[in-house]
């Protein structure tokens, strides 16, 4: 990436999102940047509540009042869309940025059968005609992997199944090509079985069409199976973000390591699983210093008072002051 | 702990809990005017289809498989929170269709209790936490002094690793995690020896997962408790149990010794499941698409329920329903199986 001249994909910057309230303001997330190329998937992890549905529902402009972006930018293909206008934003939304949210129902109108809507979300953002909208719907279902999508296209969403439905709304996001798909837990309330055939469509999607997929999921297995790299979100900041291999097999940081040592797995049986003591601090209660300083095995004087910033580690960044290279020298922050 | 010396020990090779031809079906009809209009007739929905299956004192079985199958509708089943339609649950050699009565049940309910997936929904939230986990004890007479009950109470929440003072506060007070402890506490408050848990870590993150998994092993070496766990999480499942059943559309169509069940699975929809898990280890295992999704129980596929999504499905699979036969240290229902037509997976 670094070789590359052309500007990522998605770039961004110091995202900071707030809450304001009675007793203050609420910062739910803090100074995240990263960025993801063309025809990469971006895994996002952390515990419920990190902050990832708002990092992701921020980049589309979908974040609910009184939440608002109070700081950072975000680019798409080099151009700043985070303060684009309302109705600029939307066709971006429409034609540049493809969405799945974890429950497909709420994405799909039970009065309209799946083949208009598909139909109706083409035509809104391209100039295709009616036929050639509905042809375009019957190879995406087919794409998707709806068997005889022809006979499908005219059923309603309550005649498919959980899984099914959520290979239309991954069509839905499909119409008009987007270059950028933000998928917030896709596969949560899926079965296994049915969970692999979505990964596998994910997966083939963004290799057929070079589209780059933002995947929210507190699944490590789905990531490791579909992400390219992984950032890792910890009370609504970046932890770690590198390549796959590296966080999952050889985590940096003691809160990633922390989460892979307490995921149970097959391929060796432990006695006892690792385990993180405590919970993620509320937003009203993050500490000073590094935000894991209350549960971390390897805490030091320093983490109670600074704040570790993203640093080069390998192929990873960390903000962790066990890899701070300017410790040493000057003591001073980076 | 007094209350200790009251548990009888079962008797040795008698297991604590067995489950003979346990069937439940449900009628989904629509209403009868309905019908009646319609020309329809009516529709039974054979949640729980004629399982077998024993628990051994001190050790854990656990049942998978994907939803809908009926893995909640059992526990429901075992704990009699439904009675059977068919077959039954013997509990330390008792039938407990026998026990009629309320007086008659009151020992045997004591014995066994039930930890669910929601920590959110299962504790009441006007309540102090001392009062929720007290409840048992308050409602089994087992301690009648209103001070020991207090002590007792926080005997519980240290044994779940709670601070007794946590009593004075209520369940909103607490992380998902903290919740799911004080559901242990109560469930844990009138001593049983058999525990019903439904999925009891599906809602919590994997860090606060492992912190209840790592809880729930210690208290069964402790107290010596014998589990049942339900789960769709298959790594959690190999990490807990010592033995494991896959339910599959109501049937149980195969259970073996863990170890046996996830290195040597003899079962194709056991090695479908185990086949469709995300490689977490990146091992880069070669593995087969997962095809075709759970039919509507409401009208199961003929004869094996599995015959549509089975590459080894025949006329015989299409027509006859496959009996439970041993094999690996458990059983397996599969005609491919027992006819010795299907490849050894050599996993492990
Ligand atoms: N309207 C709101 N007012 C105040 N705080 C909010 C609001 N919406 C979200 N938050 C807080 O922002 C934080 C991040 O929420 P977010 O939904 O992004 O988490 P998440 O990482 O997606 O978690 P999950 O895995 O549970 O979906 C949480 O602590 C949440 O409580
Ligand atoms: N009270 C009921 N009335 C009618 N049908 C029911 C009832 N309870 C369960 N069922 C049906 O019985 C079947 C088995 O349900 P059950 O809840 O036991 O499944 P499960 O394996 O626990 O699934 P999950 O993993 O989703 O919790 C399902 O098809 C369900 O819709
Ligand atoms: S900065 Fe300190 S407290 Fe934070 S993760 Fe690193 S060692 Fe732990
Ligand atoms: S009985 Fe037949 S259809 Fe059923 S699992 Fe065995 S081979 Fe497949
Ligand atoms: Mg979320
Ligand atoms: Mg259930």
């Amino acid at each position: 990436m670094a070789a590359s001249t052309q500007p990522p994909l998605l770039e961004v910057k110091n995202l900071r999102i707030e809450f304001p309230t009675r007793r203050g303001t609420l910062v739910a997330v803090d100074d995240v940047s990263f960025d993801i190329a063309e025809g990469e998937v971006l895994g996002v992890v952390g515990e419920s509540g990190a902050g990832k549905s708002l990092t992701g529902a921020s980049i589309i402009g979908l974040l609910e009042p009184p939440g608002r972006i109070a700081g950072g930018e975000v680019y798409l293909a080099g151009r700043r869309i985070d303060n684009l206008p309302y109705e600029k934003m939307r066709q971006v939304r429409g034609r540049e940025i493809g969405m799945v949210f974890q429950d497909p129902l709420t994405s799909l109108n039970p009065l309209y059968s799946v083949g208009s809507q598909l139909v109706e979300t083409i035509r809104t953002h391209t100039d295709m005609s009616e036929s050639a909208a509905q042809q375009r719907a019957i190879d995406l279902l087919g794409e998707v992997g709806i068997p005889s999508p022809k006979i499908r296209i005219n059923q309603y969403p309550h005649q498919f199944s959980g899984g099914m439905r959520q290979r239309v709304v991954i069509a839905l996001a499909l119409c008009v090509n987007p270059k950028l798909i933000i998928a917030d837990e896709p596969t949560t309330a899926l079965d296994v079985s049915i969970q692999a055939q979505i990964i596998d469509l994910l997966k083939r999607l963004c290799r057929d069409h070079g589209a780059a997929v933002m995947l929210i999921t507190h699944d490590m297995g789905v990531i490791a199976e579909t992400a390219n790299r992984v950032a890792v979100m910890y009370a609504g900041r970046l932890a770690e973000i590198g390549p796959v291999g590296q966080v999952i097999k050889n985590a940096k940081h003691p809160y990633t390591h922390g989460l892979m040592g307490s995921i149970p797995k097959l391929a060796h049986a432990t006695e006892r699983l690792v385990q993180i003591e405590g919970t993620m601090p509320r937003l009203t209660e993050i500490p000073n210093g590094c935000a894991f300083n209350p549960r971390c095995p390897k805490v030091f004087a320093r983490c109670m008072v600074e704040r570790p910033d993203l640093t080069p580690v390998d192929s990873s960044q960390i903000s962790c002051w066990l890899y701070d290279k300017t410790m040493e020298r000057t003591g001073s922050h980076g | 702990m007094a209350e200790a010396v009251q548990r009888r020990p079962s008797h040795d090779g008698v297991p604590l809990l067995r489950a003979r031809g346990l069937a439940k079906y449900f009628d989904v009809s629509p209403p009868f005017v309905t019908r009646a209009l319609q020309g329809a007739g009516r529709s039974i929905l054979r949640a729980v289809d004629g399982i077998d299956f024993e628990i051994e004192t001190g050790k854990t079985f656990s049942l998978v498989g994907e939803s809908g199958c009926g893995k909640s509708t059992v526990a429901r089943l075992i704990v009699g929170l439904y009675e059977p339609t068919k077959g039954h649950v013997e509990f330390d050699g008792q039938d407990m269709a026998g026990l009629t009565t309320r007086k008659a049940m009151e020992p045997v309910r004591r014995r066994m209790q039930m930890i669910f997936q929601d920590p959110f929904a299962s504790l009441n939230p006007r309540w102090r936490v001392a009062d929720i986990v007290a409840e048992p004890i308050r409602t089994h007479r087992i301690i009648e002094d209103g001070r020991e009950v207090l002590h007792r109470v926080g005997e519980l929440l240290e044994l779940v690793r709670l601070s007794p003072r946590d009593g004075e506060k209520f369940p909103h007070e607490f992380s998902g995690g903290q919740r799911q402890r004080i559901s242990i506490a109560r469930a844990l408050a009138s001593n049983p020896e058999f525990l019903v848990c439904d999925e009891p870590t599906s809602a919590l993150d994997v860090s606060v997962q492992a912190q209840i998994l790592n809880l729930m092993k210690d208290l069964q070496r402790e107290l010596s408790l014998t589990y049942l766990f339900i789960s769709h999480d298959l790594a959690v499942v190999y990490h807990i149990s010592d033995y494991v059943g896959v339910m599959y559309l109501g049937r149980l169509v195969e259970w073996a010794p863990a170890e046996a069940l996830f290195h040597n699975p003899q079962h194709p929809y056991t090695r479908m499941l185990l086949d469709a898990i995300p490689d977490l280890d990146m091992s880069g295992r070669p593995r087969q698409a997962v095809a075709g999704e759970v039919p509507s129980p409401i009208h199961p596929p003929s004869g094996c329920h599995f015959h549509p999504r089975c590459p080894f499905a025949n006329d015989r699979c299409r027509s006859e329903v496959p009996k439970s036969l041993p094999r690996t240290g458990g059983q397996v229902a599969c005609h491919a199986v027992e006819e010795n037509r299907i490849p050894e997976t050599g996993k492990a």
